[in-house]
Formats: structure tokens, C-alpha cells, sequence
């Protein structure tokens, strides 16, 4: 989903990049101090597992293929400020050195993909987590639907950056982008579930806040 | 080793296979966005990029003749960079940086 120069207008470009800027301006500043030495590792890799796996294409129907996007899991991993900054960094990274997705359009991208995607999906996934009973069940429910929705919500902006820039009208732009990454959506989902579920078995500490941990005697302990 | 450094070690190695080995092997089907476009005529507006320096344009190294080969170099720079640019990042913002 990664817009290249030349598909939105330069006012849209331009309110989606101060939006963006003021976003990460606020996960700099929630986040400053905040990572302890466990977590700045964490951070790094979490970036190269997303850049890697944003990678690997698969073919949906219709001659279409999806990919990855990865930060819904960043968010529940390392928090909906760290995640947006991993994300930003990927993004970065993609539109500097390989050419995916514009140089005009990154706060677009940033928009859609870090900010609706990583913090709209984690705050779908914080309110289904909240609906439902606490069990490892609940945390893959959410995480899985959170996941779809995050993909969805980052179509749904992106159409409308493309109508609201005159490239396509919203009513022909809007079902097109939701109709195929809604089937996106289902591989994003498929993929944060079996990554959460690898982090809950090597590493469940890091899980903690929302899978019971079992400790080195056997015991349950919960984190509030 | 203890667990925690093994297990970010692990995870950055597997990253690193997946862009190594298997990206070279992803679909070149065009995503969901290039789909809409092409379908509903606007993806000419998109060919030209304003950004003139990538290093790895559209995911290849060009300078090895078999392809598997430029794939693999782009997506290995490529994670171990956005891997170190995190980390940096995460380095910069860290207690212990904020208290010096």
C-alpha cells in the first residue's frame, strides 16, 4: 500500500505530513527515556523482522498480491509510541534506499500505515481485548481481528488521499481498496498471530501484559 | 548466551533468512494499491519518483547477473539496515542516554 509520488495532491501530501510529523513528534516525546536495555534491541530487531517479512508478496486472488504490514504487531510488542517509530523507521528506509513508496507522499504513508494501522489497530485491539474474557483465546481474537481491521483502516485512508487528491472518485476508489485488502487483511492477520504466538513461547515475558506468564516453578504469575 | 540475547539473536538471524532466501522468491504480482491503479487508470501518475538516489530501486541490487542473487543482497541490506536504524533509534531515546 505504499503510495508513490505523482497519486496524491500536494495540499493532501502536505496536511498528511504535519499530521504525521505532529504523530511522531508525540511518540518521540512519550517515548524518550522510556526504552530500558532490554528494549532497545527489541526495537531493532522488530524493524528487520517487519522490513523482512514486508518483503515476502503473496498471491491473493485476481493477478493481486499482498504483503505483510507489521504494525499492529509492533505496537503490542513494544507499544503503540515504540511501534509508530519502528514503523517510521521501515518506512524510511523503503521510500530512501528502494524506492517503495514516495518521497512526497511519506507522510501519507506514515499516516496510513504507521499511524491509522499501528495506533488504530492497537486501540481496535486494547477495546476487543477489553470485551472479551482474559485468556491466551481473547489475546489471539483481538490480536487476529485487530490485525485485519489495522490493514482495512489503512486502505480506507488511503482512498480517501486518493479522492480527496482528484486521482480516482471516493465511490469507485473506496470499495476497490477496501475489497482487496480486506483479503489482505486475512494473511495480516494469520502472520501477527503466529509471530505473538512464537514470541509467547521463546520469549512469553515479553507478553506479559497480556498472556499469563508461567513462572520457573510452575506458578501463574500475572501482570496487571 | 542468556535467553533473551539468544532469542534476539535467533530473530534477527531468521529475519535475515527470509529476506535472504525466501524474498527472492515472493510473488511479483502487483499489490493491492498498484491493482486499483492499474484497474482503474491512474497508475501512469505514479511512474515518476521525485526521490533520484535509491540505492536498491524496486528491491534488486543490479549489479550481480543472476536475479536471485540482486534480490537477496537488497533484502539482506536491507533488513540488517532497518535493524540498525531502530536500534539506533531506540539507543538515542534510551534512560540511559537521557540521564547522561
Amino acid at each position: 500500500m505504499h503510495i508513490p509520488d505523482g497519486f496524491l495532491s500536494g495540499p493532501v501530501n502536505l496536511a498528511a505530513f504535519a499530521v504525521s510529523a505532529a504523530a511522531v513528534g508525540l511518540a518521540v516525546k512519550k517515548t524518550n527515556g522510556d526504552p530500558n536495555e532490554k528494549e532497545v534491541p527489541l526495537m531493532g530487531v522488530c524493524a528487520a523482522f517487519i522490513f523482512a517479512a514486508q518483503m515476502l508478496n503473496f498471491p491473493i486472488a485476481g493477478g493481486t498480491s499482498g504483503h505483510f504490514l507489521g504494525a499492529l504487531f509492533a505496537a503490542i510488542l513494544l507499544g503503540p509510541w515504540a511501534g509508530i517509530l519502528v514503523m517510521v523507521t521501515v518506512l524510511a528506509i523503503q521510500c530512501l534506499i528502494f524506492s517503495d513508496g514516495g518521497l512526497t507522499a511519506v507522510g501519507s504513508n506514515v499516516l496510513n500505515m504507521g499511524i491509522v494501522g499501528g495506533f488504530g489497530g492497537f486501540w481496535a485491539f486494547r477495546f476487543l481485548l477489553g470485551l472479551l474474557p482474559r485468556s491466551p483465546k481473547s489475546f489471539y481474537a483481538a490480536s487476529g481481528l485487530a490485525a485485519w481491521l489495522s490493514v482495512t483502516a489503512a486502505s480506507v485512508a488511503c482512498a480517501l488521499e486518493l479522492a480527496w487528491s482528484g486521482t480516482s472518485p471516493l465511490r469507485i476508489v473506496l470499495p476497490a481498496m477496501i475489497g482487496v485488502h480486506a483479503v489482505i487483511g486475512v494473511g495480516e492477520a494469520v502472520i501477527t498471530c503466529c509471530a505473538l504466538s512464537a514470541i509467547s513461547k521463546l520469549r512469553p515475558d515479553l507478553l506479559s501484559a497480556y498472556l499469563p506468564v508461567r513462572g520457573e516453578s510452575g506458578a501463574i504469575h500475572e501482570q496487571a | 548466551m542468556n535467553r533473551p540475547k539468544i532469542f534476539l539473536w535467533s530473530a534477527l538471524f531468521f529475519s535475515l533468512a527470509v529476506a535472504v532466501f525466501i524474498s527472492p522468491f515472493a510473488s511479483s504480482r502487483p499489490d493491492g494499491l498498484e491493482k486499483v491503479a492499474e484497474t482503474h487508470g491512474f497508475s501512469e501518475k505514479g511512474e515518476t519518483a521525485a526521490w533520484r538516489f535509491p540505492v536498491f530501486p524496486d528491491y534488486e541490487w543490479k549489479s550481480a547477473r543472476n536475479p536471485f542473487v540482486n534480490a537477496a543482497v537488497a533484502g539482506g541490506s536491507g533488513t540488517l539496515l532497518a535493524g540498525l536504524a531502530a536500534w539506533i533509534l531506540g539507543k538515542l531515546l534510551s534512560k540511559r542516554n537521557r540521564a547522561r
